[in-house]
């Protein structure tokens, strides 16, 4: 409950945490939204010797959708914006049930999904959503911007590509070919738990076929998953009954799930292949064509 | 926190503070405070608003939400040097001593609450929600609490006390607009 | 001219009168344990064992000292020094403050640091060296049985297992033959998985020690401060007037609060040492990993039957794991509390239940979690037995309730294990459960669905439990008699100050307590102030734990009313000038036999009592009361749940839940509505996702709220409360009867039932609680029970 001494900076602009944090050497940790940091800090999983606070930094609380259809979303936006967001209904469908199931509503108010793919905890659900949809992390550095994909972003639990003297400012979710399809589904025991399984499926189509498909896993291995062949047994045909049950059982395949008190490793494969399959099956082709 | 040293003790190494200005419920105050120093804490500790409760270490019961810009957060899961240049709402500002906020008021028309612990917390988040949504349905006001634990009533007067209160308010501001 | 008062206008009984502790509650004005502020406070936190079982080799603390702030630091060598390393239970065993010889659990108190600020104590119980010796680990009562498992209580002369105590009760001979002579027997093995009461506020105290007077005065998180008054006089060694125990507000207790815990002993004796004011506030894994735990039991018993479905007779043996430390909160005559109060509702011709307690390196506790002492298992196991039953007889599990269920005409009903059940209408509370439910309308709903692949499910749970201990012949907690006490003050202007040995936690006894006032003597409820919780000015009680304080306290307080109304009245034959035998009572009033008109209220009786007293009468009106009850009380409920289990993911949804509890007269109903649902979340919390459990090496699984699961409002279901059925207690001076825990107790079994009927296709018997996805998911497709507690598994 009782965090140990750090010292304390507040950036008042990205170029100034990127001093601070390049002053600070390895032990500098950047603060944003807080909602993983500092229950770590209370319980002294970690104690970082300085925290480089980027709250006020002005202009970084945005998401918008850009008229290429791409969508940013700024290091302070917070999960709670997301979730009560005009512009992602309907635009953005694997986002949107994401969002109202990050934690509980009072962490969302304050955490980020910047912050959340920084953290890079297996569990998180936003890496699992920003994997399928093929997103990418800007980070600045001392020598100025630099995108990383996510896929090179996220290196292991908890590590991210990030240089110490970097932070995250943006994610960007590339525009899409076609029309967006999908959704998020998590076995949670109760709201705020983490997931026993969490599935990402994001889809674009043109009214035929599935041209693009992202399928990524929350909780079932050492980092988020993404499950490459499931996405390709997609890729290139219609949605039928028979790919999305082989994309189920291939998405179960690529998870890497271990046995604890949440489930066995066979129980939370077997909700990766439900969810998927659940997923898709919800997912209808005529209002994608209308849309 | 302060530390008082012994005459004949070895001093240490200073420990850094940092000078906050916050706004806790329409006040504002300056404050000299180490970096570590939870929000909950300060408030509790240092302002003797002790109305903000802790009950966890991990972020999960709720009991020590507080509004900050208007928005419910858990106090224990914020430095107080971040809340420096914002505003602070905790119970103790939902209503002037002598009048009660239609939570209040709700909270113990529909017995909202037992042993107490968790009720200023519940109030702050059903707070922000009515202030979003003034019309929740039961499913939204469960949803908007879910950040927030209970042991004693099982949640159905919280949820009852809510809907008692957001009536009222509908119905303050109704009266309220049809006066102007 | 007086006349009676409407007793619902003052707050009387029946009353659902507003809480009048709301009203600093919703304030945020409460007074809890952490707000109380002393000048020259310091602030206490403990170093706790981050192993299960290890001797301590070498434990160095002169980092800490030397830390700026720190004040303190105590170790068991320092505690042994004062003959404080070890103090009593509340089970006349014995349990170790800080350790001197080994851990013997995780989390178990190692040292402390008291510093002139919380953060600064915590800064420095990091900088303690403790060096640990490992030791094998016992995780499992079963395991402690082995022959080759290490002794864990090796402290304590002539113990050479890990054995706490066999202990029995019943007819064995009789019961055999019962067996002996069944047509079916049915038999059921469970696990009631450990679990924890966690109210959200955890465990503290502040101990104030004034050298110059010699008073000790402590601020407690406590439900039985006398209790605890009486421990640290002998713990401490301290004389019992110079002690003090304050007991503020508290933020839940549920049984969590009835024990001594180390933490309250060391910072009394650092402000001692100190001679400051010492708070020590418990985080919420030392709350989770230490202090007492509940349940945590095997359960293997067996039912004989008649072909048409009449119960002959039913065996039972337990194996409770009791931790490190045997320090169950309980009556002392009964080892595994109230467990032989199982089948109490149903015609048991014969019946035995063998007991077994187990030392494991696990953390001490077996308090009574909202249950009466472990009644919540033993109802448990009776509901989940009955519906096995019924299923191996092939019938109905409402008939075959209807057919065993005590009947109205045969109270007083004495059990085979020697209880007496004074009052009920068993049946009528089933029958009005299953109409509520539409019982005949879902199962045909069930069947429909099931033609769909639809998996839906019905529990019923019947059951009366056993509230209010005592009688103090048969109940007492380490010698000290199980009755309570009030105190009731009228002051000169009809007003009131009542003090009860109770300490409530949230049940409202600030306005319950008031109504009974009212209703004894017609003096508003919100005329009487209410105390309770200070040992200097309350009067001996044992508190409120176990369902008590309305059975118990409730009454005393009825009688403490009646004794002043007693004085009143020879106050109002004076004031009406007439014999006292000419007098007549009316809510509020006395009046003339012969002339009701002429009267005199309540209010004006106090006046005369300081102002106007008759010759030879001492002035004054007020009394206390010790109440010693004949009997306990004895609560029944029906509670009904519906489920529709996902047979894809295990997940299982409550379609609705019935509860209808007959516990005698209702005080403040509002209240005791507010009583039942809250048990009945704990019941949907333990059926659905709460449990502590443990890895090999000791490790606790459910130390903080990321693991030990409590249900939010969004995951609890809604709940449809009957109290229709009123079966008046027959001793209770007002005819109540004890309500807190009941949900809790009979709730769990409603909705494990549910989720079995659903499965009953599958050959599942047995799913052990909690029913997570994941063992709802393996059963259903495995087609097997899944049993014990849910396992830290490795593969994979």
């Amino acid at each position: 409950m009782y965090p140990s001494r750090f010292r304390y900076q507040a950036a008042r602009s990205a170029e100034q945490a990127v001093r601070l944090l390049h002053e600070g050497g390895e032990d500098a940790k950047v603060l944003a939204g807080g909602q993983s940091l500092i229950p770590m800090m209370k319980l002294r999983f970690a104690s970082p010797e300085l925290l480089v606070d980027i709250n006020a930094i002005p202009g970084l609380d945005y998401h918008r959708v850009d008229p290429d259809g791409s969508i940013h979303v700024g290091a302070l936006c917070r999960h709670a914006d997301l979730e009560h967001s005009d512009l992602l209904p309907g635009h953005q469908p694997t986002m949107t049930a994401a969002a109202p199931l990050i934690a509980d509503p009072l962490v969302r108010n304050r955490g980020t999904l910047v912050g959340s793919l920084c953290h890079a905890d297996p569990q998180g659900d936003w890496a699992s959503v920003v994997l399928a949809l093929g997103g990418s992390i800007v980070a600045q550095g001392p020598a100025g911007q630099r995108t990383i994909p996510l896929r090179e972003f996220v290196l292991g639990p908890f590590e991210n590509a990030l240089a110490h003297d970097e932070i995250a400012v943006e994610a960007v979710i590339p525009a899409p070919r076609g029309a967006p399809a999908g959704g998020y589904l998590k076995l949670e025991r109760r709201v705020g738990d983490f997931a026993t399984a969490g599935v990402a499926v994001a889809l674009e189509t043109d009214g035929s076929q599935v041209i693009r498909a992202g399928i990524a896993l929350t909780g079932v291995g050492g980092s988020t998953i993404e499950a490459t062949e499931a996405e390709q047994v997609l890729t290139g045909r219609p949605l039928t009954a028979e790919t999305i049950a082989e994309a189920g059982r291939l998405a179960a395949a690529a998870a890497q799930p271990k046995s604890d008190h949440r489930g066995s490793a066979t129980y939370k494969r077997h909700i990766v292949s439900t969810f998927v399959v659940r997923i898709l099956s919800r997912i209808d082709w005529t209002q994608e064509r209308a849309a | 926190m302060t530390i008082i040293y012994e005459e004949t003790a070895d001093d240490g190494p200073p420990i850094p503070e940092q000078r906050i200005t916050v706004r806790v419920n329409g006040r504002k105050v300056v404050a000299e405070v180490e970096p570590r120093l939870l929000l909950a804490h300060f408030l509790r500790y240092t302002m003797r608003l002790t109305g903000t409760h802790t009950g966890c270490d991990t972020t999960n019961c709720g009991a020590c939400t507080v509004l900050v810009d208007g928005r419910a957060i858990k106090s224990c899961t914020m430095f107080a040097v971040m809340a420096d240049g914002h505003e602070v709402t905790t119970v103790e500002g939902l209503a002037s001593p002598s009048e009660l906020h239609p939570l209040q008021e709700g909270f113990k028309e529909k017995h909202g609450l037992q042993c107490g612990f968790c009720t200023p917390g519940m109030m702050m988040a059903a707070k922000a929600l009515l202030d979003r949504n003034p019309d929740p349905t039961e499913e939204d006001v469960r949803w908007a609490l879910s950040g927030n634990l209970c042991r004693c009533t099982g949640y159905q007067n919280i949820v009852k006390s809510v809907l008692w209160a957001a009536d009222k308010l509908r119905a303050e501001s109704g009266q309220a607009e049809e006066a102007s | 001219m007086s006349q009676a008062v409407d007793e619902i206008k003052i707050g009387g009984m029946g009353a659902s009168r507003r809480r009048v502790e709301d009203n600093r509650f919703i304030r945020g004005k409460g007074n809890y344990t952490d707000d109380v502020v002393l000048p020259g406070m310091l602030h206490m936190e403990i170093l706790r064992s981050p192993v299960a079982h290890a001797r301590i080799t070498r434990i160095d603390a002169s980092r800490a000292w030397d830390m700026p702030g720190v004040r303190l630091v105590l170790t068991g060598e320092m505690m042994a020094t004062r003959n404080l390393a070890w103090m009593p239970t509340l089970s006349y065993d014995t349990q170790a403050v800080l350790a001197t010889d080994k851990v013997r659990f995780q989390g178990q108190e190692v040292a402390c640091v008291i510093a002139d600020d919380p953060y600064i104590a915590k800064d420095a119980c990091e900088a303690i060296e403790v060096d640990y010796e490992p030791l094998p680990v016992v995780v499992s009562p079963q395991a402690a049985l082995e022959d080759d498992a290490p002794v864990i209580r090796d402290d304590k002369e002539g113990q050479a297992t890990n054995v706490i105590y066999d202990w029995e009760v019943g007819d064995a001979e009789g019961t055999d033959r019962a067996f002996e002579q069944a047509d079916v027997i049915s038999r059921l093995q469970l696990h009631y998985p450990r679990s924890h009461p966690s109210p959200i506020e955890c465990c503290g105290s502040i101990a104030d020690f004034n050298r110059s007077t010699q008073k000790l005065t402590v601020y407690m998180t406590t439900q039985a401060p006398h209790i605890v008054r009486a421990a640290v006089a002998l713990i401490a060694e301290l004389p019992e007037h110079m002690i003090r125990i304050i007991s503020p507000d508290i933020g839940g207790g549920f049984g969590n609060k009835v024990p001594v815990y180390p933490g309250y002993v060391c910072s009394i004796l650092a402000s001692i040492l100190l001679e400051q004011p010492v708070k020590w506030i418990e985080d919420k894994t030392g709350n989770l990993i230490s202090t007492g735990f509940a349940r945590d039991v095997y359960l293997d018993g067996e039912l004989a039957l008649s072909r048409d479905g009449k119960i002959l007779g039913m065996r039972m043996r337990t194996l409770a794991d009791h931790g490190a430390f045997f320090a169950d909160a309980q009556p002392s005559k009964f080892k595994i509390g109230l467990m032989h109060s199982t089948f109490g509702c149903y015609n048991v011709p014969f019946a035995h239940l063998a007991a077994r307690g187990m030392y494991t390196n696990k953390s001490p506790g077996g308090v009574a979690y909202r249950c009466s002492f472990r009644v919540t298992e033993a109802m448990f196991f009776q509901e989940r037995m009955m519906q096995a039953a019924a299923d191996d007889l092939g019938m109905d599990q409402a008939e075959f309730r209807r057919i065993n269920l005590v009947r109205d005409e045969q109270f007083p009903h004495r059990t085979p294990f020697g209880f007496l059940l004074d009052s009920g209408q068993y049946g009528a509370c089933l029958e009005l459960g299953l109409k509520a439910v539409g019982y005949e309308d879902f199962l045909r709903q069930k069947a429909e669905a099931a033609k769909r692949g639809r998996l839906l499910g019905i529990g019923i749970s019947t059951m009366s439990e056993p509230l209010g201990a005592g009688n103090s012949r048969e109940y007492d907690i380490l010698g000290i008699k199980m009755f309570d006490s009030a105190e009731l003050r009228v002051h000169m202007t009809g007003k009131a100050l009542l003090r009860t040995g109770a300490r409530g936690q949230g049940q409202g006894h600030e306005t319950t307590w008031g109504q009974i006032v009212a209703h004894e003597l017609g003096i508003p409820a919100d005329d009487v102030t209410v105390e309770e919780g200070d040992t200097d000015t309350a009067p001996f009680g044992m508190g409120t734990y176990a369902s008590r304080s309305t059975p118990v306290a409730g009454a005393a307080i009825a009688m403490v009313c009646r004794k002043v109304r007693a004085k009143a009245r020879k106050l109002a034959a004076h004031l009406l000038e007439v014999s006292e035998e000419d007098i007549e009572w009316e809510l509020g009033r006395f009046y003339v036999r012969s002339a009701p008109d002429r009267g005199v209220t309540i209010q004006e009786c106090a006046m005369a009592a300081y102002s106007n007293m008759p010759d030879g009468l001492e002035p004054g009106l007020e009394n206390n009361a010790y109440y010693d009850p004949p009997n306990l009380t004895w609560p029944f409920a029906c509670y009904i749940v519906t489920v529709e289990v996902d047979p894809e993911t295990g997940v299982w949804d409550v379609l609705n839940m019935v509860a209808v509890d007959d516990c005698g007269v209702r005080i403040n109903p509002m209240i005791v509505e507010g009583q039942i649902m809250g048990g009945l979340t704990e019941a949907f919390a333990m059926s659905n996702m709460q449990f502590i459990t443990y890895d090999a090496d000791g490790n606790c699984i459910g130390s903080n709220y990321m693991d030990y699961l409590i249900p939010t409002a969004w995951e609890t279901p809604g709940f449809e409360l009957h109290g229709e059925v009123v079966t008046p207690s027959p001793h209770h001076p007002i005819g109540a009867k004890g309500v807190g825990e009941c949900a809790a107790v009979g709730g769990p079994a409603a909705f494990v039932n549910a989720v079995m009927d659903a499965l009953k296709g599958t050959g599942v018997r047995n799913i052990d609680m909690p029913l997570l996805p994941d063992r709802v998911w393996e059963a259903v497709t495995q087609r097997h029970d899944v049993s014990g507690a849910p396992p830290i598994r490795t593969d994979g």
